[in-house]
């Protein structure tokens, strides 16, 4: 019922084929409990989406399961109407920095070129435009200086940026970032923030999970309430309501947000 | 005569079988690294204890068939299928039930091992006055080895070094981080997989020269000495090859000077030898770097 009011003030639904990812029915289980629930979701090309809800509401496990990461119970992913499988390449996936061991022997370049494997394949030779095009996110990063870095040598804001870089290093349409800006310092949160823009103008869509509800409304135009159901999923103007997120939070938010609509 | 073992002058054989260990060492301290940045090197504990049903079966087979019980190819191939079955079993107790990955191993491990030694002991019982020697693949022995199973060895070796080679960028994706390497098309299952059958094949080719027990500790200890000198993955791989080199063909010539030394344990002490000197004395991140480092910011 929630989807339906949200969908009949959404001023113009889009076409799954246009849509750079839809989940339909989506149901992710670990063990006996589900982590998300018959999810149907259609996100909007060219734009910036926040995912927001509680912790345990299923936020990285939706991410996960629309990359292919986890495979879900039932349901189906579509990206630009096609299945995942056919269109893996042109979506960029920035993880949780808790999710990798930042003592591996690895330098940050090294780790920017991941994001070329697709390019690299089993045994190609990392060229000197390899090295280039990933020196090129780093800069975009404002990481440069640090591509012989041992990645244990950096900050947490530095290491979401070397992680981004590589997301970047993949030349993806789709963005999908989980807690891109958790636990980073004010400069990276910018810098973050004006990479994710600058993709934003040249097309490029971004869905990030999101924790911090009182910068919503500053950095996304929509917004997807989830609480192992889909709450509601809309303009970030419409959408994210105070009754919405009394609804996905459970009454559990004490105040009313600034820059929440009534 | 430890210098004539160490510079190849105790007979042709005795230096095949060192150069076979060398190999063997530098295959293992490769695919080691693996394991060991995927923080998943003691699943080939189960594996190489898992061994040890399928020698003895083999052995029964062969003899049962009319043939020479000890010959290595049949040996060796029975200790690679039970070492698949210990692998499955592991994988299928982790993905399917309740049990952690280390509860895992445990069990598969100590259960194969168990079986293992059950059959030993009826073999021992069974044919009076044959002496099957397969104890030896416990702790690995190359006194009286024949060329031929020299060059198993040695080419067993090459043929995994080739392989981990061919794999490591996928290898290294799923070590530093499987969720991501899944989104760049990378079939992680298969190549955890591929990860386990080279480790179970260092394990089956070592079977004659280190044995089951302490293969584990030669694909461990030359990328945890390595990881002490180098910060890049490939560094630690090539590093390790080389320590596991050094550990095989030093260990398998000291043994070589004595009859009756285990080749096994003489190969682990050499390379826990090279593990004790980089974990003193390597630049930065060893124990005597860290220590001054301290020192100087204390002054």
């Amino acid at each position: 019922m929630m989807l339906d009011a949200t969908q009949a003030i959404d001023p113009e639904p889009v076409d799954l084929a246009d849509s750079p990812l839809a989940l339909r029915g989506l149901t992710v289980a670990y063990g006996d409990s589900p982590a998300i629930e018959a999810v149907d979701a259609t996100f909007q090309p060219g734009q910036m989406t926040a995912i927001i809800g509680p912790n345990g509401a299923g936020k990285s496990t939706l991410l996960k399961s629309a990359l292919g990461i986890v495979r879900p119970v039932s349901g189906r992913v579509t990206c630009w109407g096609r299945p995942l499988s056919r269109q893996r390449y042109r979506i960029a996936y920035v993880p949780q920095r808790a999710s990798v061991d930042w003592d591996f022997p690895t330098r940050v370049l090294d780790v920017v070129l991941m994001g070329l494997y697709r390019q690299l394949g089993l045994l190609g030779r990392v060229r000197a435009r390899h090295r280039d095009a990933a020196m090129a996110c780093l800069s975009r990063v404002g990481m440069e200086g640090f591509a012989t870095r041992q990645i244990g040598q950096l900050s947490g804001g530095q290491q979401q940026r070397v992680f981004l870089a590589r997301a970047l290093a993949q030349g993806a349409d789709l963005y999908l970032l989980d807690e891109p800006l958790a636990g980073v310092d004010a400069a990276t949160e910018k810098a973050i923030i004006d990479v994710l823009k600058s993709l934003k103008s040249e097309g490029r869509s971004i869905v990030a999970v999101h924790h911090d509800l009182s910068t919503v409304s500053t950095y996304f135009e929509r917004v997807l309430l989830l609480n192992r159901h889909q709450i509601a999923e809309g303009p970030v103007l419409t959408t994210f309501t105070n009754a919405n997120l009394h609804i996905t939070y459970g009454g559990r938010l004490a105040a009313t947000l600034p820059g929440a609509g009534s | 005569m430890l210098i004539d073992a160490l510079t190849l002058q105790l007979g042709y054989n005795a230096t095949l079988v060192a150069i076979g260990a060398g190999l063997l060492g530098a295959a293992s301290g490769a695919v080691g690294t693996f394991l060991f940045l995927a923080k998943r090197a003691l699943v080939s504990d189960a594996v190489s204890h898992a061994t040890l049903p399928g020698i003895a079966l083999a052995f029964l087979t062969m003899v049962a068939l009319g043939g020479d019980g000890r010959a290595l190819p049949g040996l060796l191939l029975g200790a690679a299928l039970s070492a698949g079955v210990g692998l499955v079993c592991v994988s299928w107790l982790t993905a399917r039930t309740r049990l952690t990955e280390d509860a895992a191993i445990g069990a598969v491990l100590s259960v194969f091992f168990g079986a293992g030694v059950v059959l030993l002991t009826v073999i021992q019982t069974l044919g009076a006055g044959r002496q099957a020697g397969l104890e030896t693949f416990l702790l690995g022995a190359t006194a009286g080895m024949l060329r031929a199973d020299a060059l198993i060895i040695a080419l067993g070796g090459a043929l995994v070094l080739a392989l981990a080679f061919l794999l490591r960028r996928p290898m290294l994706m799923v070590a530093f981080d499987p969720g991501y390497a899944t989104t760049q098309g990378v079939n992680v299952r298969r190549v955890e997989m591929a990860m386990m059958v080279l480790a179970m094949a260092i394990t089956v080719v070592g079977l004659k020269v280190v044995g089951l027990i302490l293969i584990v500790a030669l694909l461990i200890i030359p990328p945890a000495a390595a990881r002490f000198w180098t910060d890049r993955a490939g560094g630690v791989i090539a590093l390790a090859g080389v320590i596991g080199a050094v550990s095989g063909y030093g260990g398998a010539a000291i043994s070589a000077t004595a009859p009756g030394l285990p080749t096994g344990p003489v190969i682990v002490l050499v390379a826990a030898g090279v593990f004790t000197l980089s974990l003193l004395a390597a630049p930065r991140r060893g124990v005597l770097a860290v220590a001054m480092r301290r020192h100087n910011v204390r002054a």
